[in-house]
């Protein structure tokens, strides 16, 4: 697979580090209680087809990179730092 | 010699000599393996897998699943090399494999007598009693009986590359279609790269007599080589085999370096395998002809028509002298035709087709079927049925072409399924079967040479379009345009004896009927169940026969009956050249620490940790084992002063305005109260609450902290902090790196760990300028370098870095102080005993599955402030009681010893594991207390002190009586730490 760096530009996969779900950009409020954390810790859909995760390109820049991706043909769509769809969202 | 006067791309004037088992031949340069044996008369090139019947070359290609050869002798020998692809050099010794003793005369052919018990399944079904059996017998001696070529079990010293390159457009394969494809790409400005496996590129050009625009069609392709060859946009990539198709564009792709040299350049590598990524890519991979089965159709002389023809046409080598021709289509008669023209008598053309016709001046037998050969190692009849009965025809060479199939492997490497085209009886790349890839020429089905160069160009056109480029113009050069006329047939039926369709795995049409009988129909099954196309040719030139007798046996159409899945690589991939630099040293690189060399001088013997190369211990004289050395160590720190290089412990520079926050959160307690010029012990949990790892941080400045991490957890740690300030609050202004490799560090430790370091620093060092857990720039001589007090060994003790380079020269200072006052280095070992005096933990606690409740130090996790795994930590289960809690523990009965990994039981109760209470992490001798000791979890450990338990590890045999006691088992309220 051929990732698009938002830094870097399009790289080789094995220069990354996958982290799963986009999810964990979401960490809940502190005082959100354990239950919250609970499903931010454990809780995963498990799609075919589109997914947002997290690649981290750990060979490259060290950026933590949001990616959509089509987990059923390897497509990415979509690829934006992380820290620009967390202020992004905000 | 069957070599032709005259014709044939070869340099005639380059007579190259080579062996074929021991016997000396000549070829010339622009020959094969396989082109030169047939000029040589050589028919007899190898002996079958399972039957060791006698075998000829049957291909001129990548397909050939005969005739496989050792090439070389030695260590660097190398197996199963296809004679069809590879070059002679001068001295190229090639022997054939599978036969004992001789080629001739293979004493295993009796296998072939045996042939009725060993049909498909025989194995299964026969060697299953005794079970032991199979691995001490059985199996043994059917890999010796069967097999192809042999290792010679010496390492390979062949030096193999890996490389990666990119470009617009990766067009496969050089016939018409790839050729036009490359030029028109490569006119309209894209980056291209043409790939080929053969040496020299045209493709099937190289075998034609065909015109193309006028000129001989093998120098037109040689014309438009060299034009693309003058193009700084293009890289010709022959001799490279694309091997696989992956996601987003790459491609793997072989490239055979030196295989066909006699003596390769220094540093040459014999293969690169490299990585291309391609925007678009253009397969014009050709077709590869297959056969017809018919009785006994594995005789040496039987080949493939189209091979046959270019044998003749390219290498000027007449595989036979009187040479016949079995066919249902009309390619079968472009060959008998350019024999004729060659001067290559033909003894007769079989055609399955009532009404074909001759196109020159050969015997024509329409409407016949070949029913049988004969002819000991080597064809010399056969026998034809025709309307009028059977008609035997003496022949030397028989030429067979059931059809060409577009080679539709590639576009089948990421699942995608070919679909069937009927006027040409064979599958066809399905659309977009691999993202960014389309198919021209007859890859594509388009047979002809016109129908070639047009969906050659085409193709690039469309590619040029899709990149937003514009399309030259380019003249489609005039060339034949003779539709496929084909009549489908697969098999005689009805003829005695046994037809063979995967030659190399020996697998029959008879093996598929009894597939079939016995309910492997799907072809998948039939694939396992026969084994048919398992082989290193993947059944190349079999696999259609064989569901084609399937589909007829189950009334099912070929299209409904489906193909089996074609997987990379296309062809056999070296596994030195897939691994190439991920060998040896290559695949685990050494880091050594600074002081390296003065530590091997001083006798250290060391261990790997991660890819740091660390002291575990220093042997002098008269020490026979390392516990000498490391008691001697730890009596040695514990009495003056001791010298260890942590330099491998990750170091991590913090700073901004947000930093100290940035730590309490990423750290479970407080650092942004930490004064300047103290250092605090952290603990950094993950999300889940449990430990991910601990260390210190020191503070330096009010927006400046240095963090050092466990030497196992660094880089782990770093892509944390990388996570927590990009993932998670990129809101604040902090900003680290790593400076792991910017400083070395020397622990310092001991009672005369200050003495040591006086008159060293230019600064006075005081318990009161610097306390315990104080940190501060401090200068030796003109190097500017850090201070910590710190300790790991329970000692007064200090960690002094200084910038790398200076890393050597530091050590050998501190080393010669050290020895002044009866001091030294300590390793590893060392290093581990003094921290579980002291109950220090270490990834061997911290393992993953403990909270910070769980090792005491719950108190850690501040109740001031959110930090990462804060909340999960607090949730039901994770601390208390029924958990295991960290503990120390003693011995107290005879058996004194200790075991990592061992589990806990009460005394009374069975060890099983519904009664197990915890486990050992880690354990030593401590020459400090004069026994053993060990650290381990125990449930509900804390409020049990003083209790006897037992540890019992059943694997090693080994059960030892212990006290449960506080972790801390030396100098419990730290007195020397401080001063």
């Amino acid at each position: 697979m051929r990732i698009n760096c938002p830094i870097c530009g399009e790289r080789d996969s094995r220069e990354f580090h996958y982290r799963g779900s986009a999810k964990l950009l979401d960490r809940p409020a502190p005082d959100a209680g354990a239950e919250a954390f609970y499903d931010y810790v454990y809780i995963r859909e498990n799609p075919t087809g589109l997914n947002r995760e997290l690649w981290f390109h750990d060979s490259g820049c060290r950026s933590w990179i949001v990616a959509e991706r089509n987990v059923t043909t390897h497509e990415f769509f979509k690829t934006e730092l992380a820290v620009d769809a967390k202020r992004g969202a905000k | 010699m069957s070599r032709l006067a005259k014709g044939g791309q070869l340099d005639r004037s380059q007579q190259i000599p080579f062996t074929f088992d021991g016997q000396t031949y000549l070829g010339f340069k622009g020959d094969t393996l396989a082109s030169a044996l047939l000029a040589n008369d050589v028919r007899l090139v190898g002996r079958s897998f399972k039957y060791h019947r006698p075998r000829g070359i049957l291909t001129s290609g990548s397909e050939e699943p005969n005739a496989l050869m050792q090439i070389g002798v030695g260590p660097q020998t190398t197996p199963n090399v296809r004679a069809t692809t590879q070059e002679i050099y001068r001295g190229l010794a090639a022997s054939s494999q599978n036969r004992f003793p001789s080629l001739s005369f293979d004493l295993m052919e009796v296998n072939d007598l045996l042939s009725p018990f060993l049909s498909a399944g025989f194995y299964y079904k026969t060697f299953m009693w005794p079970k032991a059996f199979w691995e001490k017998l059985y199996e043994p001696v059917i890999r010796r009986a069967a097999g192809l070529g042999a290792l010679s079990g010496a390492a390979d010293a062949a030096h193999y590359d890996k490389a990666f390159a990119h470009c617009d457009l990766l067009v496969i394969g050089s016939g018409p279609a790839g050729l036009m494809a490359a030029l028109t790409a490569a006119k309209g400005g894209l980056d291209v790269i043409l790939a080929d496996e053969d040496f020299t590129l045209g493709g099937r050009l190289n075998s034609e007599t065909y015109e193309i625009d006028g000129a001989g069609c093998s120098d037109w392709a040689a014309g438009i080589v060299s034009e693309l060859a003058a193009m700084k946009n293009v890289r010709l990539m022959p001799r490279t085999t694309i091997t696989g198709a992956y996601d987003g564009g790459t491609y793997g792709a072989l490239e055979r370096v030196s295989h066909h040299l006699a003596t390769a350049p220094d540093h040459a590598p014999l293969e690169t395998f490299w990585r291309i990524a391609a925007r678009r890519a253009i397969l014009a991979g050709g077709a590869i002809e297959r056969p017809i089965a018919f009785p006994n159709n594995d005789r040496p002389g039987v080949m493939m028509a189209g091979a046959v023809r270019s044998y003749v046409n390219r290498f000027a080598a007449a595989p036979g002298q009187a040479v016949s021709i079995f066919t249902n289509n009309d390619d079968g008669h472009r060959t008998a035709a350019d024999l004729v023209a060659a001067g290559v008598t033909i003894a007769a053309v079989i055609d399955t087709r009532a009404g074909a016709v001759a196109v020159a001046d050969y015997p024509l037998i329409t409407g016949a079927q070949v029913v049988g050969t004969s002819g000991r190692l080597g064809l010399s009849e056969i026998s034809v049925r025709t309307s009028a009965g059977i008609r035997k025809i003496k022949t030397d060479c028989l030429g067979v072409s059931g059809g060409w199939n577009p080679s539709v492997h590639l576009t089948c490497h990421m699942n995608g399924r070919p679909v069937w085209r009927e006027d040409i009886a064979a599958f066809i790349p399905a659309d977009g079967a691999i993202p960014g890839l389309i198919s021209a020429g007859s890859a594509l089905g388009e047979m002809s040479t016109h129908a070639a160069l047009k969906t050659g160009a085409d193709a690039a056109a469309e590619v040029l379009k899709d990149l937003g480029k514009k399309a030259p113009r380019v003249t489609l050069p005039k060339a034949e345009d003779a539709p496929v006329t084909i009549q489908p047939f697969w098999h005689v039926n009805g003829a005695k004896g046994r037809s063979w369709l995967d030659m190399q795995n020996d697998v029959t049409s008879k093996d598929v009927k009894l597939a079939h009988q016995e309910n492997f129909r799907p072809v998948e099954h039939m694939k396992r169940y026969t084994t048919l196309g398992m082989a290193t040719d993947q059944g190349k030139t079999s696999n259609m026969n064989g569901l084609a007798i399937m589909a007829e046996l189950t009334g099912r159409s070929i299209p409904e009956t489906g193909t089996t899945t074609f997987r990379p690589p296309y062809t056999p991939v070296a596994i030195g050249a897939l691994g190439a630099h991920g060998a040896g040293k290559s695949f685990a690189p050494e880091r050594f620490i600074p002081s390296d060399a003065l530590a091997r001088e001083k006798n250290a013997r060391f261990a790997e940790v991660g890819l740091w190369y660390r002291p575990s211990w220093f042997t002098q004289a008269g020490e026979t084992n390392w516990r000498q050395s490391c008691d001697r160590e730890v009596v040695m720190v514990r009495a003056s002063v001791g010298l260890c290089d942590v330099t491998t412990l990750g170091k991590i520079d913090i700073q901004g305005p947000d930093a100290p926050e940035f730590l309490d959160r990423v750290y479970s307690n407080m650092f942004s109260t930490l004064p300047i010029g103290k250092v605090r012990y952290g603990l950094m949990l993950r999300e889940d609450g449990m430990v991910m790892d601990d260390g210190t941080s020191a503070r330096f400045g009010e927006n400046h902290y240095v963090m050092t991490t466990t030497t196992a957890a660094a880089g782990q740690v770093m892509m944390h902090l990388d996570f927590a300030a990009q993932v998670l609050w990129p809101e604040l202004d902090v900003q680290f790196i790593s400076v792991t490799e910017q400083w070395a560090q020397f622990a310092v430790a001991g009672p005369k760990s200050r003495q040591l370091l006086d008159g060293l620093l230019s600064e006075d060092i005081t318990d009161e300028t610097f306390p315990y857990m104080a940190c501060g720039d401090v200068t030796i001589g003109k190097v500017k370098a850090r201070l910590f007090r710190i300790s790991f060994s329970g000692e007064h003790a200090y960690e002094l870095a200084v910038p790398a380079h200076y890393g050597d020269a530091i050590a050998r200072e501190l080393d010669k102080r050290a020895a002044e006052m009866g001091g030294g280095w300590y390793g590893m070992e060392a290093l581990n005993v003094m921290r579980i005096e002291k109950g220090f933990i270490t990834h061997a606690e911290i393992h993953g599955r403990v909270t910070a409740d769980d090792i005491g130090a719950g108190r850690m996790v501040s109740a001031k402030k959110d930090c990462v795994g804060k909340v999960s930590s607090q949730r039901p289960g994770l601390s208390g009681p029924e958990r295991e809690q960290l503990v120390g523990l003693k011995p107290v009965g005879t058996v004194k010893q200790f075991l990592g990994g061992a589990h806990l039981f009460n005394v009374d109760d069975d060890a099983v594991r519904m009664n197990d209470q915890g486990y050992i992490t880690s354990h030593c001798f401590s020459p400090t207390l004069g026994h053993t000791i060990a650290l381990g979890f125990v449930k509900n450990g804390r409020a049990r002190m003083g209790e006897v338990i037992k540890m019992v590890d059943l694997l090693r045999n080994v059960e030892t009586k212990c006290e449960i006691c506080n972790p801390v088992f030396w100098d419990e309220k730290g007195g020397a730490l401080r001063g």
